[in-house]
């Protein structure tokens, strides 16, 4: 099936946004006491957000993890809600409660972003679960790092979706490395998507820097799910241009291995196309850019300008 | 002896334990190759080999269960979790296994292990990375519960879990990590589990704090000699289980006045326990009602609002002041 053109500008725009956000966060954690605790990006990475959100619709839902910017901004997030949740903020999307790292948007049905390895899997099951049981034709997307298929939760969550057929799509994103382990040196396996067999579901493996081959690959998951034929894994080969946190020195990673896949760069391969066919013209993307980069703007100035949640507000919503 | 930071003194008892008794294994996330989130198991994977430093999977309940498995056949692991938010994805095994092997075997299979993770707030970092729920552990019979203070104890504790025939969950106050150096002697030097100190002596009112706690306490103390006279005893448990009280109950019937530090949430929290001892075996001493300076009930706050929710050395002179006006 062709991918409409709507469809393509949508991931390049995804995509871009998800850069130029992250860029801006970069140099935005070098500045001391600015943004608290870790930060963790998904530079290089963008594509498979950008990918899968844009195979999904309004009422499909995505768990996600730590590495969460370019799945919450492609799902739909407003940029300002999450860059002030970044900054630890009142106006945050969670109050200033969650940081980077909990982001949390049910609005846009992204209900739970979480930090702890393998935490998601088995609630994207559940709220799976719940899409059936409530006949709403929707499916729920989990993403998780190669890391994380390490941990037993996501063993058990497969096998789950798989027996009751749920509307799940486990997307991995194997971006060659779990803190400072290399793929290798943590699975045997040569793919990720190996293990669906054991669990008696697609296990498919596909170029996660490729935008439309993720859009393709995500689409055909969804419409297995929502046809009730059960749950799918992805692997997306991708990689990740930082450090696991900016603070990590990358001393693992080979020069060389970064700049390899730096040449494999999501953007210009989606962007060349587009302009090759006569999908989007200089000055399109010209102003595309501008747009990008004036949102961006907006959500620091936004970030920067909102107070810190009183201290008291700590105490709240501990209970209904 | 040599000025070190806890990391470094941490890294001194692994080091020289595993030189010594070959049963000494080390495993966990990135503890070999990367040498640790916080470099506590740096250069072990170079001098001992990748036999004995295992960098595993991202899998708690499996590194926690090897070392149950492992402990159960002859050798003394040590794993590392990398925060102690992280050890819930092995809470089955730690409380399940670990804690009750020997006991459900009458003594024939004790589990000689330890588990390492840091704990406690002051880095600014989410919830799971600084936390400090403790008492999970504290709480469970069979398990030793053991949480040093500053460089000198937590190397010889360490040398001690690491040689004690029960499994020991040794958490580290991150906080403490890098804040200050101390002497810390080369040569070999130990801790009993399960004893108290006294870090500093008074007869007016007693403090009772543990881990990163303990240095907010003595500043308190230190200011209350400075601004009001007044000599406040510090109490450092050290162990919270099997838990010494014979140190703070003595010292509570010394000073009748007593307050009782921790960053972990109130409710159920160390202080209940603390406290329910006092009143055992104190109360006839007491000359104003006990206080506690704690976390809230709430997991806790991120960045901004950290500092309001973990008690620091303002909270604890405000309240120590309190108990000390209080007339019975
Ligand atoms: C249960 C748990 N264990 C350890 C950690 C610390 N940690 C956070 S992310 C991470 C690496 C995850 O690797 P992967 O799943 O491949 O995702 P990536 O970071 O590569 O995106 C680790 C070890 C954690 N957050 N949760």
């Amino acid at each position: 099936m062709p991918i409409p053109k709507a469809k393509k500008l949508e991931m390049l725009r995804s995509l871009l946004l998800a850069r130029r956000f992250e860029e801006a966060l970069t140099e935005l954690c070098q500045i001391e006491g600015k943004i608290p605790g870790m930060m963790i990006l998904c530079t290089g990475q963008e594509a498979v957000g950008a990918g899968v959100c844009a195979a999904l619709q309004p009422q499909d839902a995505i768990i996600s993890n730590h590495r969460s910017h370019s799945h919450l901004l492609a799902k739909g997030a407003d940029p300002k809600a999450l860059m002030a949740e970044i900054f630890g903020k009142r106006t945050g999307c969670n109050k200033g409660k969650s940081g980077t790292l909990h982001l949390a948007v049910p609005e846009v049905n992204a209900p739970c972003t979480t930090t702890v390895v393998g935490g998601g899997p088995p609630i994207a099951v559940g709220r799976a679960f719940a899409q059936q049981y409530r006949q709403e034709k929707a499916v729920t997307v989990c993403f998780i790092g190669d890391g994380a298929t390490n941990e037993g939760s996501f063993h058990e969550a497969l096998n789950l979706a798989s027996l009751w057929a749920l509307p799940v799509i486990f997307v991995c994103e194997n971006n060659l490395y779990a803190g400072a382990q290399r793929f290798e040196e943590h699975t045997r396996a040569p793919n990720i998507a190996d293990r669906a067999a054991g669990y008696a579901m697609p296990g498919v493996v596909v170029d996660g820097n490729d935008a439309l081959a993720v859009y393709t690959s995500a689409s055909e998951a969804r419409a297995r799910a929502v046809a009730g034929e059960g749950p799918t894994l992805i692997e997306y080969k991708t990689y990740r241009w930082r450090g696991h946190g900016e603070s990590d020195l990358q001393l693992y990673q080979p020069k060389e291995e970064i700049a390899a896949w730096q040449a494999t760069c999501p953007i210009p391969k989606l962007r060349a196309e587009m302009l090759a066919q006569g999908l989007i013209g200089a000055e399109a993307l010209q102003a595309m850019e501008s747009d990008i980069a004036a949102i961006v703007q907006e959500a620091i100035r936004f970030a920067e300008e909102s107070p810190y949640p009183e201290p008291h507000e700590a105490l709240e919503d501990v209970f209904a | 002896m040599s000025k070190l930071t806890m990391v470094q003194a941490l890294n001194l008892a692994l080091r020289q334990e595993m030189a010594k008794d070959d049963r000494v294994i080390v495993l966990g996330e990135d503890v070999g190759r990367d040498g640790g989130v916080f470099r506590v198991t740096e250069g072990l994977i170079d001098e001992f080999g990748e036999e004995r430093v295992l960098d595993t999977p991202l899998a708690e309940a499996g590194i926690v269960g090897m070392s149950i498995g492992m402990a159960v056949n002859g050798l003394r692991p040590v794993c590392e979790i990398q925060f102690s938010g992280f050890t819930y994805q092995a809470f089955h095994q730690i409380e399940s296994h670990a804690a009750r092997m020997r006991w459900r075997t009458q003594g024939r299979l004790p589990v000689p292990m330890v588990l390492r993770a840091p704990y406690g707030g002051g880095v600014r970092a989410l919830e799971h990375h600084s936390e400090s729920r403790e008492v999970y552990y504290a709480h469970t019979p069979g398990l030793k519960m053991v949480i040093p203070s500053g460089p000198r104890n937590a190397r010889a504790l360490l040398v001690s879990a690491i040689r004690d025939p029960d499994p020991v969950i040794f958490y580290e106050p991150k906080a403490v990590y890098r804040a200050y150096r101390e002497e810390v002697p080369e040569e070999e030097e130990t801790l009993p589990l399960g004893r108290s100190q006294v870090a500093r002596e008074g007869g007016d009112i007693t403090l009772i704090a543990y881990g990163a706690m303990v240095r907010p306490a003595l500043e308190a103390a230190q200011r209350l000699e400075e601004e009001n006279g007044v000599q406040a005893e510090v109490i450092d448990l050290l162990t919270l289980a099997p838990l010494d009280d014979s140190l703070f109950t003595a010292s509570a019937r010394k000073t009748g006045r007593v307050l009782v530090v921790h960053e972990a949430p109130r409710s159920f929290g160390p202080g209940a326990e603390i406290v329910t001892r006092l009143v055992e075996q104190s109360f006839y001493h007491l000359e104003a009602p006990i206080r506690r300076v704690t976390g809230y009930d709430i997991v806790i706050p991120l960045f901004a609002r950290e500092k309001s929710y973990l008690p620091h050395t303002q909270r604890i002179l405000k309240a120590a002041r309190e108990v000390l006006e209080t007339v019975a």
